[in-house]
């Protein structure tokens, strides 16, 4: 009761204090001095602290279980566990904006902090753009999705948090993801500030590269996890479903690598100035777009969130307000420094990036196409289709093959003009050894077909480029080393796993033994169990190879009474080479399981290598400057 | 030389400008009708025939003695588990006053007994329960997920189909064409 009221004044007050940061600063704008007012610092603090003791405000009443808050009642239960009380918070639509909205204050003070080399100007723009954006959200907030909602009188007992997102992964998905995009706030902030104080310069491309590393870090994790939540939880056996969410989240992340590469040459010279805002922008709109695609209902997609087209309305405005802000901001301020032209040979590194670029952007435009293509056909047509898996691999599958050849050439080139040497005769051997070990792979299951040849052994001619960079000398940047050979594991993971992945679907009942070509499957037993939230029905099996090597899997149901919901938990047997999931599903008045059983191979080394991705992007973080 | 590229950027700028507001258009059509699907005329589509399991006594029912003897029929998707429905249900109260339609509920991949609780809580608009404990007939039939509404007439054609949870709007068409 008490909290929430707290929390709800709290935000009130955070609201105001971003009044009186813009009145404050635009007075600290035009005054000689030459640093930024103490008391912007204050505002700003105080700002996160109002949100925070709200966000606590909300949590508090999720573990006291305050049915009076109408969030709670909507998505917590007495009988949940308190950890996922807790992440019950940010589990729903008003706690997660709520999270944004912390998140925000946090990014914009700890920028005011950090920038204190920077121009005052470029900072108090910088912060008053960053205020905006706050504003929006806290008016998002307090008129359509208000967390503190009171409801009278109090209910009893709550509806539940769905069981489906019960899980730990999940439970730091969220948070993790919005570091990510709202990092991206402070990088369209910053660049649209650096255009009107006319500072597109070396420096900060330094200074705004640090921002650019973190929302890319965080963002790669939080798909990471998402992944990882689907695969475990949805018991689907795939990671990666093409679903209009993930690729909401997706999006951002294609713009986010093609400027974490741009800004390396923005940080030599100037030239493509235009093009590192124009993807700022993009990013960050992007990342927008994603929350109004998801949360307006526009869509239909495996994650069920609150679908009211208020809601929808507000986002669309406030995005399209943004968007327009930004273009006319970049028209009217935006001044091409052309003068130094410097002129780069066609085979250099600003080359290779340019063309991980128009890759970025093609990867980027697929999927943006496949994701709204269906509104707005149905807007104007009122036709129906809806866009899967087919129609992306299709798009993107060739288009990897010359990706893949081009990033294992782009980074051994030198900045301005690369001689072409001699081609040396280790690389063709390579590339030679690549294409052989694919032929053999796809010889071995069968379907050797001229583009798989070809994609498989340019994966592997990546994945051995990048081990053999890693030796070599020639120049020292560790932390893209270990990116782009976490990229290379990353992808070749992914084509061995679709291809040597093998199914087995039958219906079984207790006792009942399946034989099939590489084994068998034995239904050993059942057992029920009660758990303080759900009942479970645990299913004994027997995996037997055809050479007598055996593993017991047991793969449960689960029969959550808060909302009544039933879900089944894979049990997964995780190995370096294969992971082995196993899944049962209740059918026909419980005498026969219908029983799943997949082997996916290198499943791990999936998410290893997006570890190492973004493990990469830290070291780059920690580098100091001068060991470059 | 300097007012050419001026004027050129001004194009960009207003072309640009045109292009997001044509699609800020079309996301807030979106918007407004994005839960409602109608079949084209010429093509109205015939219900499939299935057999299904009554909720309340068991039995094997084919969809030909279910679609029988009323003016129009709405087929409603649902389960006790849904939040959506309990939304929903209200409207479908009110739907089930009127004598001129039928109101089927297909349960979809749901408990009995948690159904059978649904329904004493908030009441029963339905005619009848059948149930869809795999969710197979609810594929057939093209739902997207639960709630989900058909309204079918006499001749077992299909001349709307409601995604999402029943609102005003979608009540009142219902309601223009039973009359």
């Amino acid at each position: 009761m008490l909290a929430n009221q707290i929390g709800y004044y709290s935000l009130i007050l955070g609201l105001v204090s971003a009044f009186l940061i813009i009145f404050v600063s635009i007075k600290n704008f035009n005054n000689t001095n030459q640093s930024i007012d103490k008391r912007i610092f204050s505002l700003s603090f105080m700002q996160f602290f109002f949100v925070a003791v709200s966000f606590l405000g909300l949590i508090f009443s999720f573990i006291n279980s305050d049915f009076s808050n109408e969030t709670v009642f909507n998505n917590s239960h007495t009988a949940k566990p308190l950890f996922y009380k807790i992440s019950g918070t940010w589990g729903n639509h008003e706690g997660s904006l709520l999270l944004w909205l912390l998140v925000l204050t946090l990014f914009i003070f700890l920028f005011l902090i950090r920038s204190n080399k920077q121009p005052k100007k470029y900072r108090i723009v910088t912060l008053l753009f960053q205020q905006v954006i706050i504003i929006g959200f806290f008016l998002f907030l307090l008129k359509t999705s208000n967390p503190f909602s009171y409801l009278f009188p109090i209910p009893k007992e709550g509806l539940g948090l769905n069981p489906i997102l019960q899980d730990p992964a999940l439970a730091i998905h969220p948070p993790i993801l919005y570091l990510g995009y709202v990092g991206s706030s402070i990088i369209f902030s910053s660049s649209l500030a650096a255009v009107t104080q006319n500072y597109i310069s070396k420096a900060w491309a330094k200074h705004i590269k640090v921002w650019i590393l973190i929302s890319w870090i965080f963002l790669t994790l939080g798909i990471m996890l998402g992944s990882i939540w689907a695969y475990y939880e949805l018991g689907w056996g795939g990671f990666w479903f093409w679903d209009p969410v993930e690729n909401v989240s997706l999006m951002p992340w294609l713009c986010l690598t093609a400027l974490l590469h741009c800004i390396l040459i923005l940080e030599k010279k100037l030239p493509i100035s235009s093009w590192v805002i124009i993807l700022s922008i993009a990013t960050f709109t992007l990342s927008m777009s994603g929350t109004f695609l998801v949360r307006s209902g526009i869509l239909n997609s495996v994650h069920t969130f609150a679908n009211d087209p208020q809601r929808g309305i507000f986002i669309l405005v406030f995005l399209f307000i943004l968007i327009f802000l930004s273009l006319i901001i970049f028209f009217v301020f935006h001044k091409n420094n052309n003068q130094e032209i410097v002129k780069t040979h066609w085979l250099s590194k600003e080359t290779s990036i340019l063309i991980n670029n128009w890759f970025m952007m093609y990867f980027l435009s697929v999927v943006l196409i496949g994701t709204v293509y269906p509104i707005f056909l149905e807007v104007l047509s009122s036709e129906k289709i809806s866009i899967g898996p087919p129609f992306y691999h299709k798009l993107i599958v060739p288009f990897l093959i010359p990706f893949l050849i081009f990033m294992s050439i782009g980074p051994n080139l030198n900045w301005i003009k690369s001689e072409v040497t001699k081609i040396r005769i280790q690389i063709v051997l390579l590339f030679i050894i690549s294409l052989l070990i694919s032929i053999l792979i796809l010889r071995k299951i069968g379907s050797a077909n001229l583009i798989n040849t070809i994609l498989i052994s340019a994966a592997f001619y990546l994945f051995f480029i990048t081990i053999k960079d890693f030796f070599s000398t020639k120049f020292k940047n560790y932390p893209q080393k270990i990116s782009h050979f976490g990229f290379s594991l990353l992808i070749l993971s992914i084509l061995l796993n679709n291809i040597f992945s093998s199914e087995v679907i039958t219906n079984l009942e207790v006792g009942e033994k399946f034989s099939f070509k590489e084994g068998s499957i034995t239904f050993e037993s059942v057992k029920n169990t009660e758990s303080k939230n759900y009942r479970s029905i645990i299913g004994y099996f027997k995996i037997e190879d055809n050479k007598k090597n055996s593993i017991r899997l047991k793969p449960e149901l689960r029969i959550y009474d808060q909302p009544a919901i039933i879900t089944s938990e894979a049990d997964i047997k995780t190995t370096l080479y294969a992971d082995k999931f196993l899944v049962m599903n209740l059918i026909k008045d419980n005498e026969y399981f219908n029983v799943r059983y997949q082997v996916k191979p290198f499943m791990i080394w999936i998410w290893i290598s997006t570890l190492l991705l973004a493990i990469g992007g830290m070291f780059n973080l920690f580098q100091k400057p001068n060991e470059k | 030389m300097k007012n050419k590229v001026i004027l050129k950027n001004k194009v960009i700028l207003i072309v640009l400008l045109l292009f997001f507001t044509f699609c800020f258009v079309v996301l807030y059509k979106g918007l407004n009708n994005s839960n409602i699907y109608i079949p084209k005329t010429i093509y109205e589509k015939t219900l499939i025939n299935f057999s299904s399991k009554d909720l309340f006594s068991k039995n094997e029912i084919s969809s030909d003695k279910i679609f029988i003897d009323s003016e129009f029929y709405i087929l409603n998707i649902w389960a006790s588990w849904c939040l959506p429905c309990r939304y929903e249900h209200p409207k479908l109260m009110q739907l089930s006053k009127n004598s001129s339609v039928k109101l089927i509920g297909l349960n979809y991949k749901d408990n009995p007994s948690n159904a059978k609780k649904f329904l004493n809580e908030f009441g029963n608009p339905y005619s009848m329960v059948i149930t869809d404990k795999k969710g197979t007939i609810s594929i057939e039939l093209g739902a997207y997920g639960v709630p989900e509404t058909f309204l079918i007439n006499k001749d077992k054609k299909i001349i709307k189909k409601f995604i999402g949870s029943l609102n005003q709007k979608s009540l009142k068409e219902i309601n223009l064409i039973l009359k």
